[in-house]
């Protein structure tokens, strides 16, 4: 395999042996419950919330939100070769080369964004998670296929795949969704798989079966729910990487090709016909994709360290 | 007395390792427990006895550990046994009680949940009358108040009432052989004399045959009839409570109870610990294994010079002892026969 292939498998390996430590001194509160009043005293982790909260608030009232209408060409008299319109009344951000609202443009384009971010970090998730507990659940053969095939899945380079994906299913945002949620699938398959195998020896687990409670019972009801707050974390920051990706992936024409929905990325692929005319076309969707992506990893981030007692200062 | 419920019989215990020599956790251990009646497993950490509960239990992983020799339950051999017999023994017929019980108890299900699943694992109910049963057990443990305490996740609870409820789950289908694999060592006093004499009630009312393991020497005083003690895998002696803290005879057995304070012994006069640790152990296969940390060691408790290893012989009436030098104690009237039986 590769050397991005191993590094891959190493942090997915070192994430996952920390799943369900409880920290010491907090053995009164549950681990969700003491993370989560971690997070609500941690500032950085509010500002991470309140980027996301904001944005999912646009996404979902864009059509009040945006002062026009997003497709409609305005002031095309006054737009010829060399010259673009700025800022001006009536357009807070100016409008682009094809002369429609910048601002409404992006105010729509956040649904697309993080429509398709949520939408292939779940799929990817879903898809992961089945295969992690498979593998994790029976062990022997059944984990050695799993894994070598989600072996071969990291060893690709996850933007190289999800090209590959896209170009085959063809260009609409399905396909996009899909190749994403394909990336995604070994990183959440093998992080789950470690932290139950890492649950599967636990005292609780050895004491279920001193009971007599039967395997299936003890995978689902006692090992699983306690390896999930990797899985978790990693589905947080997930969801900024495949923000990242789908907005690359339309950057390179692969995206949704619907002019009637607005997305960051085509934004940023179109403006830079136009970057030594009106710099500021590519400059907003571009800092748009950046901060949603900071939101989505400040939380993840913190929400890791709120779980991981390791990290605790 | 009672046909035993158990019978261990030269239970041996290997953990093997691919290019490696296999290390011997349990070799030759052999003792039976009666209904009603409660034996301890006494020793260091690592001297086995938590590996020859987890042997009689069938928890051990299958890979890379051999068992051999004979666990009778009821009279049938578990050694051998499949997954689904054994899975329909633990919990309905043997239960067990782990060392702490909060990493025991599964922190994201609800204790109620934990004690009803293995009434609905064992026994023929409905979800109503498991839940009504999980009640009566809860309240029997001790635990007040147990119809809210059902709803409550174990961090919600405290230790001693981890330990009442785990309890609670080992007695939900009334197993006749009980193993407390030191059960009150996580918790304080008060609490540890709380969940003994709750366990000492088991056995009294409801006839549990009852296996303690311990390194603690009051919990034997307080609980136990008969003892072994064990040291590197092997017992090395085997007495009545009474007898074991009066006449020690193995050393090390001398050596455990030297090295616990009393109250009638002189203020300020020193703790006589044990020389060395449970690492110093030499292989019994070229001796007896405590022999480098012990006073009354001689050349002869050495195979190259004896020429076979230390056997287990018995020594008076209910006593059994491996060691060639033991203690005399003068009041001992049975004395000196073993260590000539064993020459």
């Amino acid at each position: 395999m590769t050397a991005l292939g191993d590094y891959k498998r190493e942090r997915i390996d070192a994430l996952a042996a920390r799943a369900g430590q409880l920290p010491e001194g907090e053995a009164g509160l549950s681990l969700t419950r003491s993370a989560f009043r971690r997070l609500r005293r941690d500032p950085v982790a509010i500002t991470g919330a309140v980027i996301v909260l904001v944005f999912l608030v646009v996404a979902a009232f864009a059509p009040l939100l945006a002062p026009k209408d997003p497709v409609t060409q305005y002031l095309l008299s006054e737009i010829r070769p060399g010259t673009i319109p700025g800022p001006q009344e009536g357009f807070p951000l100016g409008v682009d080369n094809l002369g429609r609202d910048l601002l409404s443009r992006l105010i729509y384009g956040s649904r697309q964004s993080l429509l398709i971010g949520v939408v292939s970090t779940v799929l990817g998730l879903v898809v992961g998670m089945a295969l992690g507990v498979l593998a994790g659940a029976f062990g022997g053969w059944v984990d050695t296929a799993v894994m070598r095939f989600v072996d071969i899945l990291l060893s690709i380079p996850g933007l190289l795949m999800a090209i590959t994906i896209s170009v085959l299913l063809g260009q609409n945002q399905y396909a996009l969704m899909i190749a994403i949620a394909v990336v995604q699938v070994p990183i959440f398959a093998r992080l789950l798989r470690g932290s139950m195998l890492a649950q599967r020896g636990s005292d609780y687990a050895v004491a279920a079966r001193a009971l007599g409670v039967k395997k299936g019972r003890i995978v689902f009801g006692h090992v699983l729910p306690n390896s999930l707050s990797p899985v978790i974390v990693q589905a947080t920051l997930s969801l900024a990487t495949a923000i990242i990706e789908a907005a690359a992936l339309s950057y390179l024409g692969l995206g949704d090709p619907d002019i009637a929905r607005p997305e960051w990325g085509a934004m940023l692929a179109n403006a830079q016909d136009f970057l030594s005319i009106r710099p500021a076309l590519a400059v907003w969707p571009a800092l748009c994709i950046i901060v949603v992506a900071l939101g989505f990893t400040l939380l993840g981030e913190r929400l890791r360290e709120a779980l991981d007692p390791k990290f605790r200062r | 007395m009672q046909a035993p419920v158990l019978e261990v019989e030269d239970l041996a215990v290997r953990f093997t390792r691919r290019g490696e020599q296999p290390t011997r956790a349990v070799d030759g251990v052999s003792f039976s427990v009666a209904p009603g009646e409660t034996i301890g497993l006494v020793g260091e950490s690592g001297c086995g006895k938590s590996v020859t509960s987890l042997a009689i239990m069938g928890l051990l992983p299958r890979r890379g550990v051999e068992v051999t020799g004979s666990v009778r339950f009821d009279g049938n051999d578990l050694v051998d046994a499949p997954d689904h017999v054994l899975r329909g023994l633990r919990g309905a017929d043997m239960g067990m009680v782990f060392q702490d019980p909060l990493s025991s108890l599964n922190p994201t299900v609800p204790i109620g949940t934990q004690v009803t699943e293995v009434l609905l694992e064992h026994r023929e109910m409905s979800k109503a009358e498991a839940r009504d049963e999980a009640t009566r057990l809860l309240d029997r443990v001790g635990i007040p108040d147990p119809g809210r305490r059902l709803k409550e996740y174990p961090h919600q609870l405290s230790g001693g009432m981890r330990q009442r409820a785990l309890i609670a789950m080992a007695l939900a289908c009334a197993p006749r052989l009980l193993i407390a694999d030191e059960p009150t060592t996580a918790l304080d006093v008060t609490i540890q004399a709380q969940i003994l004499e709750l366990l000492r009630e088991l056995v009294v009312d409801s006839g549990t045959a009852l296996v303690m393991i311990t390194h603690d020497l009051g919990v034997v005083a307080g609980l136990c009839d008969r003892v072994h003690v064990m040291y590197a895998g092997k017992i090395i002696e085997t007495a009545d409570r009474h007898d074991l803290f009066t006449r020690p005879r193995q050393p090390y057995t001398g050596g455990l109870l030297a090295s616990v304070p009393r109250l009638d012994s002189t203020r300020g006069a020193p703790l006589t610990p044990i020389r060395g640790s449970a690492r110093d152990a030499i292989p019994w296969s070229e001796g007896c294994a405590f022999a480098p940390r012990c006073d009354n060691a001689q050349d002869d408790c050495l195979t190259e010079v004896s020429g076979s290893t230390v056997p287990l012989v018995p020594d008076g009436p209910g006593r059994e002892l491996r060691c060639r030098h033991p203690l005399e104690h003068p009041s001992a009237p049975s004395g000196a026969t073993a260590s000539g039986a064993a020459r």
